[in-house]
């Protein structure tokens, strides 16, 4: 079958790779038809995550079609088309037994801080991932949901990740009734998590970014206001302006470990890898909060330590949550919201890329070319 | 005050009566549009204000009859006699991924990053990345004796800045470090193309005697 396979840091190509086989009585084979690539993704390409193996293949959001079934498979049958949660999770351990679905503890041998995801490097279990033609997806009962008849496919690959984690960033916030909201990136997940906290009760949502056309989105996709960093001095100051000196109630990050907005610690953390990434975002998250408020981490981070202002965090009396998304916890509800035209996760779709042109979507999407929001990947057998 | 229609934000000025910023006083902050404006404008605005009706609320949420899973505990996968794992599990996890197992000089860093520190420990993921490297340049060399070696023109993308609007620096996401990049990326093959040529002129100048 043809792949996407990992060279080193900011090389791929695509391959041909032995089609893979079931390996657990609850595995399922899928083969894909609609693949994307995630902001987090780009961490990989950039070689910012430990344990990225040369040869694998990444990808963590793609719907496809069941190809084979283990043994033990009840629930889906060769023929259904499904969407696949990034996670993988076996639905019984002490954790996804209460909810927890992105930190199972029964698929992950290389690391127990984090659960299982598809082709996200060694650390996160060593599976390779749906950027190609087909993908093992192990505990086929309880992970991947057939796709509804009315769902559009683009709408079903986003919610496989970019969607479901916008809206759980919203929920962490805690929000109530009138709350500003400040949401730190225009990105696919910024979006959702902006247009979710409308559905919360935000009384403001504002967005920050420093592209243009990502700023557009947020304006007409999540009716929201914007921000362009690169317009203010200081934009922790800006926060405080904007908000009547008082700091937003909620910051949600939806950023990440290659934040940029700060030269050094990007070249430092994000480029030269002198530590785990940029944490200017999370940084700005903390300063821009109010005393007492709460900041949702939805951004993704590698486990190699940061330089983050935990001090600020401590004597503001901050409230920090963050987790992966645990996604098929948040579908029932997010299908409402998409079936009512509440969520939009199509409306940010920017590219379409064939498989067989993987390296020039990495380079599009990582420089932000072309107004590039968000790109889908299709392989060839679909 | 904003209107929040208008798009880009504007500053907020003072909300109390008296001119003094609201983090100042006591005053609750008023909201610019009701409940009413905001549902009107905003599709679907409010509807998840009751946190029963958000999916991950509360946090925890015993319900270990819904997940789809038929078992206690999973069967085990075969195969997970030596695969690496965290010291801080119990054993190999009953499935796991079996993409690009160990192997070479980077197997051997990984193993030892594996079986020695844990993931409380710097060095278990600094090792790691050390992996990481060994392995890439051992996959560039061994590439180079293959019918296909590696082609930073084709494996970068770089050539979509070509034909994706990549010389207009505006919108770009690295407009401020766009330089550092193609050194990062080509630094150290221009850094080995120096070294090999300058090793292949000492090895001819020592056979001319």
């Amino acid at each position: 079958m043809r792949a996407m396979t990992y060279r080193g840091p900011y090389k791929l190509r695509v391959e041909e790779k032995d089609r893979p086989r079931i390996e657990h009585p609850n595995d399922a084979i899928v083969r894909v038809q609609l693949a994307a690539i995630c902001g987090s993704d780009l961490h990989l390409y950039h070689g910012l995550m430990p344990d990225t193996r040369i040869g694998h293949t990444f990808g963590h959001e793609f719907i496809g079609v069941v190809d084979e079934v283990g043994s033990s498979v009840e629930n889906l049958q060769v023929g259904d088309r499904v969407m696949v949660p990034f996670n993988i999770f076996c639905g019984s351990c002490w954790f996804c037994a209460r909810g927890l679905f992105s930190n199972c503890h029964n698929v992950n041998p290389n690391a127990t801080a984090v659960g299982g995801i598809y082709g996200y490097s060694h650390t996160t279990g060593g599976y390779d991932g749906g950027q190609a033609e087909y993908v093992r997806v192990p505990f086929a009962d309880v992970g991947p949901v057939k796709i509804p008849d009315w769902m559009h496919d683009e709408d079903a690959v986003l919610l496989t990740d970019a969607a479901a984690t916008g809206y759980f960033g919203a929920q962490l916030g805690d929000i109530t009734e009138g709350d500003t909201v400040v949401v730190l990136g225009a990105g696919p997940v910024g979006l959702i998590a902006a247009q979710s906290s409308w559905l919360m009760g935000a009384g403001r949502v504002i967005v920050i970014d420093h592209l243009p056309e990502r700023l557009e989105k947020a304006r007409t996709m999540a009716h929201a206001e914007t921000l362009d960093y690169d317009e203010h001095d200081d934009i922790v100051v800006e926060m405080k302006k904007q908000t009547d000196h008082l700091g937003a109630d909620v910051v949600i990050e939806a950023v990440g470990a290659e934040a940029d907005g700060n030269f050094l610690q990007h070249v430092a953390g994000a480029k030269l890898k002198l530590q785990g990434g940029s944490p200017v975002a999370l940084n700005w998250a903390i300063d821009g909060v109010r005393k007492g408020g709460t900041i949702s981490v939805v951004g993704a981070y590698g486990p190699i330590p940061n330089a983050v202002k935990f001090g600020d965090a401590l004597n503001k009396g901050l409230t920090l949550r963050m987790n992966q998304t645990p996604v098929k916890r948040q579908w029932p509800r997010m299908f409402e919201h998409v079936r009512n035209g509440h969520l939009t996760p199509r409306d940010m779709v920017t590219h379409r890329f064939p498989l067989e042109d993987i390296s020039e979507a990495y380079h599009v999407f990582s420089a932000k070319l072309d107004g590039c929001i968000k790109p889908l990947i299709l392989p060839s057998a679909s | 005050m904003t209107d929040p229609s208008s798009g880009t934000a504007r500053s907020a000025g003072t909300s109390s009566a008296d001119d003094i910023p609201i983090a100042y006083v006591p005053d609750r902050p008023q909201m610019r549009e009701t409940p009413e404006q905001l549902r009107a404008r905003i599709p679907g605005w409010g509807v998840d204000l009751d946190p029963a009706d958000r999916p991950s609320s509360p946090k925890l949420q015993y319900s270990p009859d819904t997940t789809g899973a038929h078992w206690r505990f999973p069967d085990r996968q075969p195969g997970a006699d030596g695969r690496e794992r965290s010291i801080e599990h119990a054993f190999v996890t009953p499935v796991f991924g079996t993409a690009q197992p160990l192997h070479g000089l980077s197997g051997a860093i990984r193993a030892l990053a594996y079986r020695r520190f844990s993931e409380a420990r710097l060095a278990h993921w600094l090792l790691l990345v050390v992996g990481d490297r060994v392995d890439a340049w051992g996959a560039h060399l061994r590439s180079f004796a293959s019918l296909h070696p590696d082609n930073p023109g084709t494996e970068t993308g770089v050539l979509s800045e070509l034909t994706a609007s990549g010389t207009a620096r505006s919108g770009r996401s690295d407009r401020r470090h766009q330089l550092l990049d193609p050194l990062i990326v080509g630094g150290p093959w221009v850094a080995g193309a120096g070294a090999a040529f300058l090793g292949v002129r000492k090895v001819v100048r020592a056979l001319r005697g």
